[in-house]
């Protein structure tokens, strides 16, 4: 018999029960919460009069709807002005007191969006089964763990019976063999993957991402590849166990202490593929081949590589992708045959589940250090994903550097990511932005999102079209 | 939970693949605590010429006129002829929320997108995909002849066109008993609390680490 998988593994050891009908009851280790997904489902449980199967396995957090404009934040719930938000976060208080569900709230230094907060507090571990119902949850397999996005009627199953009724999913192993070059990071090899196997390649599998290029990934890039993994269709990615991820989990707050971490390490070890598992599905990709990645369309899989140019409708191959591009091109404002460079970026964000990490704003930061933000830049945002980040990230003086070079420091939420707050794009405006959708009106009614990583933003910004960060690096150093 | 067994309802197209979350129910919509209500926002961008806003009266908003679902000829469908990859993008539950409000109990499309196709079993829709082919002979029956209505009969797992032709499709038994019963999965699930708990002390015991810390 062939070995298994890390998911065939991770599977295995939460698997309840299995059904005729090929279906499976999987125990859930983690339930994070967050305000627009689970109020629905709190009423359902009151309408049934259930109470949550199991306390200590959820962890709530508001991150879509608050502001991230201080002086709006310093309010505190009461203080959001959009009174549809402030509804939904206070449900969310509402909702944690009368079931006893712990929270962070909105201006706890631990506060962010839920895919930072869950590893940064060590609520996520290795081997855990972690769902959320947000289809980034796939971040969080970067530990080494199970997880994946639920919908709201999920979320109150998972409350009730601690339990996820879902199905085993296939396997398939991205290895990214050799060394990137400088200046390209997991977010261009995540927009790669996407590029090359598009946003129903992965669809029915879980991915597990391997290879030199992965190993060789801080847990931040991880994350970030793992979080796109839903980009692909994967409903879930992971990175096998080594010691990076140990050193990672060490020490935080949720994190097992004394005999109990030796105990956890010891089996963590054990959460990697056998040498001899076999993967439905396998793409390499060559570390060296990867540019940095700019998406001109609509979805994630419209991505060139920088020095690319934007795509002629008339040269696809079939009648729905000729329409698709067609369609994209149109919404985005684009020309057949215009360079991705000639594109001019009105706003700048970087931040999201994706790209707020301390790494990121790292570098994002090593690229407009001592440079000023172009004068077409409308506006320029820079929004952590926590506030544990924001605060590592003002202990490294990263806000005066952003702030130097014109652009804005945030509080921490989802911000332009998704357009739930005041943060979103105007009609018809370009974003460089580091997040993870470029659908229509995903930042903004009418807003065109070009996704790309965190430098290469800070790169656009800087030169107020979007440009190889490497000519801008390379004479710096 | 509605109960699905038979219907028989008009078609209706969404005739553009790789329809997102997005498209179906634009977020601006997700704010709401509520789980009712959607039906008048899907397809919101499409369907109206200004951008919608929550808790507006829709019936006022000007209607886009090259948008399928508001030609006279659409009103009342039940039956959603799409594309490839329909209900790709986020695993919000609006959306299968938004096209039950607006009275849609079945999909019929090539591809889904997992969650989506997931979620449309717990909120009473049966999503059906069918061979590309197929798809495309119903989309051009349908075009072609108004008042093209399709008779989804869940028991037999077939769908019968109004010229007699009977287009089987697979559904899971598991779903298809929930859906046929109207059963909430949850009370289902809670049939095997004995297991649940019993697999809880086994796994604490084996993985002490995973209980307790959030309290
Ligand atoms: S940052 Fe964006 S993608 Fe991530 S959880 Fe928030 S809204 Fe979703």
């Amino acid at each position: 018999m062939a070995g298994q998988t890390l998911y065939d593994k991770l599977w295995q050891q939460h698997l309840v029960e299995s059904r005729d009908d090929g279906t499976g009851l999987l125990y859930i280790d983690r339930h994070l919460l967050h305000e627009v997904t689970s109020p629905q489902a709190f009423e359902g449980l009151r309408l049934a009069g259930r109470q949550p199967w199991r306390l200590d396995a959820n962890l709530a957090v508001p991150d879509h709807n608050v502001p991230t404009e201080a002086a709006e934040r310093s309010g505190g719930v009461a203080g959001i002005v959009d009174p549809i938000s402030r509804l939904q976060v206070q449900t969310l208080d509402d909702n944690c007191g009368d079931f006893k569900i712990v929270e962070i709230p909105i201006n706890d230094r631990r506060q962010g969006i839920v895919h930072v907060v869950g590893p940064e507090q060590g609520a996520t571990l290795p081997g855990m089964t972690v769902v959320c119902g947000d289809s980034h949850t796939s971040t969080h397999g970067a530990l080494g763990a199970l997880a994946h996005g639920i919908g709201t009627s999920e979320v109150e199953h998972v409350l009730a019976t601690q339990c996820l009724i879902t199905r085993k999913m296939k396997n398939m192993r991205v290895q990214v063999d050799g060394a990137l070059q400088p200046g390209v990071t997991a977010k261009d090899v995540a927009l790669a993957v996407i590029g090359r196997i598009g946003t129903a390649g992965g669809t029915g599998y879980a991915i597990e991402f391997a290879g030199e290029v992965v190993r060789n990934l801080t847990m931040e890039g991880r994350m970030t590849l793992c979080n796109m993994s839903i980009e692909a269709g994967a409903r879930a990615g992971m990175v096998a166990v080594d010691d990076a991820t140990i050193e990672y989990v060490r020490g935080r707050t949720y994190s097992p202490k004394g005999e109990q971490w030796d105990q956890a390490v010891a089996a963590w070890r054990e959460l990697h593929s056998d040498p001899d598992a076999v993967f439905d599905a396998e793409l390499t990709l060559r570390g060296e081949d990867i540019q940095p990645q700019v998406t001109w369309g609509t979805s994630p899989e419209m991505v060139l590589p920088v020095d690319g140019v934007v795509p002629d409708p008339d040269a696809q191959e079939t009648a729905t992708a000729k329409e698709a591009v067609r369609r994209a091109l149109q919404y985005m404002g684009l020309k057949a045959g215009q360079p991705i460079t000639d594109i001019r970026p009105d706003r700048v964000f970087i931040g999201s589940c994706t790209n707020s990490r301390i790494e990121d704003l790292r570098e994002a930061a090593a690229v407009v250090r001592g440079r000023k933000i172009a004068a077409s830049i409308k506006q320029a945002l820079v929004v952590p994903g926590s506030g544990e980040v924001k605060a590592q990230a003002e202990a490294e003086g990263l806000d005066l550097i952003f702030i130097d070079a014109g652009m804005e420091w945030r509080e921490p939420g989802c911000s332009m990511c998704l357009a739930m707050n005041a943060d979103k794009l105007g009609a018809g405006e370009h974003c460089a932005s580091t997040s993870n959708r470029n659908f229509e009106g995903r930042q903004g009614f009418g807003g065109r999102t070009h996704l790309v990583s965190p430098a290469m933003a800070a790169a656009a910004a800087v030169a107020g079209h979007f440009v190889d960060v490497r000519s801008l690096t390379e004479n710096q150093s | 939970m509605n109960s699905f067994t038979v219907h028989s309802g008009l078609a209706a197209p969404m005739d553009r693949a790789n329809v997102d979350t997005d498209l179906i129910i634009p977020k601006q919509f997700l704010k709401s605590i509520k789980r009712s209500g959607f039906g008048p926002n899907l397809f919101d961008e499409l369907r109206y010429l200004d951008e919608g806003q929550p808790g507006q009266d829709c019936s006022t908003r000007p209607l886009n006129p090259d948008f399928a679902l508001n030609l006279p000829r659409y009103a009342g469908a039940s039956v959603l002829l799409a594309r490839e990859n329909f209900g790709c993008g986020s695993s919000r539950e609006h959306a299968p929320w938004a096209l039950e409000d607006f009275g849609i109990r079945c999909i019929i499309a090539p591809s889904f997108a997992d969650i989506f196709f997931n979620n449309c079993f717990k909120n009473g829709l049966l999503p059906i995909a069918l061979p590309a082919d197929t798809v495309n002979r119903l989309f051009e029956a349908m075009y072609a002849s108004e008042g093209y209505t399709l008779e989804v009969d869940l028991p037999a797992q077939e769908i019968r066109t109004p010229d007699g032709e009977r287009i089987p499709f697979k559904v899971e038994a598991f779903r298809k008993h929930c859906l046929l019963n109207g059963l909430d999965d949850i009370g289902l699930t809670l049939e095997s609390a004995a297991a649940i708990r019993t697999f809880e002390v086994g796994h604490r015991e084996r993985s002490p680490w995973l209980f307790d810390t959030i309290a």
